[in-house]
């Protein structure tokens, strides 16, 4: 008798989703909106890969060949804007959707209607953005950094879309940081402490701080752009007493910050698969947390390494070389206690442990070339040449991107009920891995010798390890194709996942079924 | 939504609110540290009060004058002497030919610059035709003066200093007002000065 009794209040409490599309467009719940973060994100992946395709195309030989020298920095500025702002970001923010509320045991974001908000808005501006496309004058031509006088001044009348299009996904972007630390702040389960709290938790916690300190930044930068091409002032125009060097201090005040949000949610998924797959505890969670802190306050006086040469004094100079270095100890920390936990350990390689490893050690690649161009004199050199393409290429392509396929990988079968075809999955891995090193370790050298960055035609000298790297592209290209593939392939079907899906795994999300239920921890788990 | 998620979403609120403002506040305080530290060769827009300037003992030091148009700004912009050599604590006036060879009348704005920039501060000018827009009607021409000293604290090691003049065309500017201000004490009409052709 009792037994029924509780079966009929089971169901009593049993909310499935809404059926059809209305469920997607209404939906409040965090598990459907991370679904459509993460699948937007992959959308816009794919067309900012395109346009990658077309940039390598062109510069598979010298001379112009397939596109006119102006579709070319339309491409490059549209490519830089949708993966930085379209793919990366909504990634994490889609991750951290799905993962935060499982992993401290809440039962939804803390404030589900604004998160509901936060992603629709972003379908908007990208809409936007690459509706000016089409438009008198072409798209942004001006680089990711739209740097002012080129983005004012000398802008197509698009920019004022574009200016629109990052005002919103800002607004996005701060809506959903504040979700995470409401979230992370009040609703963890009983007994879950700070200190005890997931490192991906933690990594998002840092994250949305940062976020909500430099997105209005940002915002405020196109602001004044937008004065000055539209109402008269003159910010940015050295005729009416304003200054362009402000714009690149403005802009890389917001821009520093934001290259640790785009990696600081890659610490965390690493640590948690780097633990998994060597089946120990993590070596020094709590150095963990504070070389994350550390790196988030460091990133606020380092802006100025991306201006060396627009004539800094000396002071200013010595200053921001040493501060940069300084970064390189909080992340040496966390590559060492990667490398430790991962050293005796029972390892273990699958899919999402390759992807780790690989991040760990081409992550560490580009933070090397990072310390290279931190040094003052060295970065008079490398300024505005394929080595700087090849550096921040290597920390958010095999770093960032890496780390959010791992993270699919890994989550996916909590995600869908279904294990992912392991051989496929590592076949994506090789061939991602060796087409991300064909592609961008030859720019090392000709960045070296002196090819300059955002050119869509260069000197005879640098025409073979172009091609080169345009096939190396093209592979990496390809082979997204299939991570696609085994994407829809897992959603469909696939031998059953258990709840601990992977033997040792940690954390709550494992403790719940696979595929997690439609409603988690509604009655807070308790946390010893 | 409990207590303490309200009060954090609050303060989350107030701070993105305070780093707009900030994002802003950032215009007028790079502005001041460059002035206070006579960073990125900026000189000040308006005439030294600074009476004593002048002293006996100065030294030797040489002064390049560099005129550069703004992008199509189709003045005739040249200084006079493009070197000379000028005692510290000692005024001196320079000179500047302008045309403007164009049908319409035009107004144009002259910024500075020094180098090297730890110049900028010792550089003190009593007058300058860049602290006033020019206005020049078609084919007028003129000689724009500036009244310029070093004072005595001129590092030792500054041999020569190089003063650069862009030229801006902002004649469809006229009515913005300029973000950094003008020489209010000392109001005077752009040609005053002019020595005669």
């Amino acid at each position: 008798m009792s037994a029924v009794i509780e079966s009929h209040d089971h169901d009593d409490h049993h909310h499935g989703p809404a059926e059809g599309l209305t469920r997607w467009l209404y939906t409040t719940n965090h598990k459907d909106i991370g679904t459509l973060y993460l699948w937007f994100s992959f959308a816009m992946f794919l067309i900012g890969g395109a346009m990658a395709m077309v940039i390598r195309a062109e510069l598979f030989q010298p001379g112009m060949q397939i596109v006119e020298p102006e579709f070319y920095n339309q491409m490059l500025t549209l490519h830089g804007l949708i993966m930085v702002f379209g793919a990366v970001m909504p990634a994490f923010v889609g991750l951290a959707n799905w993962l935060i509320p499982m992993m401290v045991g809440a039962p939804d974001m803390a404030l589900p209607r604004m998160n509901n908000l936060s992603f629709w808005i972003l379908p908007v501006a990208f809409f936007i953005l690459l509706s000016s496309l089409f438009m008198e004058g072409g798209a942004p031509n001006f680089g990711w950094t739209f740097y002012a006088p080129l983005s004012t001044t000398y802008a197509p009348p698009s920019v004022t879309f574009f200016i629109f299009s990052v005002h919103i996904m800002g607004a996005s972007s701060i809506m959903g940081s504040i979700n995470v630390i409401v979230t992370i702040m009040n609703m963890r389960a009983p007994g879950m402490t700070l200190m005890k709290m997931p490192l991906f938790v933690w990594s998002w916690l840092i994250t949305a701080y940062l976020l909500i300190a430099v997105m209005p930044v940002l915002a405020g930068a196109v602001t004044m752009m937008l004065m000055d091409i539209h109402f008269g002032t003159s910010f940015f125009n050295a005729a009416g007493g304003g200054d362009p060097v402000l714009f690149q201090h403005i802009f890389w005040f917001f821009g520093h910050p934001e290259v640790y949000i785009m990696i600081l949610p890659a610490f965390g998924i690493t640590s948690h698969i780097i633990e998994t797959f060597s089946r120990k505890q993590l070596f020094g969670h709590t150095s963990m947390v504070w070389a994350m802190t550390s790196i988030a306050i460091l990133s606020f006086v380092v802006w100025a390494h991306h201006m060396f040469t627009v004539g800094l004094p000396l002071a200013a100079e010595l200053f921001f070389m040493w501060a940069t270095m300084l970064i390189a100890v909080p992340t040496g920390v966390k590559v060492f206690n990667w490398v430790t936990t991962m050293f005796k350990g029972s390892i273990t390689y699958e899919t999402p442990m390759l992807f780790a490893i690989a991040f760990v050690v081409l992550f560490t690649i580009g933070g090397f070339s990072g310390l290279m161009l931190a040094i003052t004199p060295a970065d008079f050199q490398y300024h505005d040449t394929y080595f700087v393409v090849a550096h921040f290429h290597y920390v958010l392509v095999p770093g960032a991107i890496f780390s959010i396929m791992a993270a699919v990988y890994y989550w996916i079968p909590k995600w869908t009920g279904n294990m992912y075809d392991e051989r496929l999955g590592r076949l994506h891995f090789w061939l991602s891995f060796i087409g991300v090193n064909v592609t961008f370790f030859p720019q090392h050298w000709i960045g070296l010798a002196g090819m300059p960055r955002r050119v869509p035609d260069y000197a005879l000298q640098f025409a073979d390890w172009n091609m080169v790297s345009s096939v190396g592209a093209f592979l990496f290209g390809a082979s997204q194709i299939l991570f696609l593939f085994i994407v829809i392939k897992t959603v469909m079907g696939g031998k059953k996942a258990t709840p601990e899906v992977w033997e040792g795994a940690r954390g709550l999300e494992w403790t719940v079924d696979s595929p997690a239920p439609y409603h988690t921890f509604s009655t807070p788990p308790k946390v010893s | 939504m409990n207590e303490g998620s309200r009060k954090t979403i609050k303060l989350l609120c107030f701070s993105v609110l305070g780093m707009f403002t900030f994002s802003f506040a950032l215009v007028p305080l790079y502005d001041v540290f460059c002035e206070i530290t006579g960073l990125n060769g900026k000189i000040e827009l308006e005439a030294t009060t600074n009476q004593n300037l002048e002293t006996e003992s100065g030294r030797d030091v040489s002064i390049q004058f560099v005129s550069h148009n703004n992008e199509q700004m189709p003045w005739i912009f040249r200084p006079s002497d493009s070197q000379i050599k000028i005692q510290t604590g000692e005024f001196h006036t320079a000179t500047f030919y302008v045309k403007n060879p164009t049908n319409k009348t035009m107004i144009a704005q002259a910024i500075p610059s020094v180098a090297p920039s730890n110049a900028a501060s010792h550089l003190k000018k009593l007058e300058c035709f860049c602290f006033e827009q020019q206005e020049l009607a078609p084919g007028e021409e003129a000689l724009l003066p500036v009244r310029l000293i070093f004072d005595d604290e001129l590092p030792d090691s500054i041999k020569s200093v190089v003063l650069s003049y862009t030229i801006f065309d902002v004649t469809d500017y006229n009515d913005v007002e300029m973000t950094q201000h003008h020489n209010d004490n000392d109001h005077h009409d752009g040609h005053e000065m002019e020595p005669s052709l």
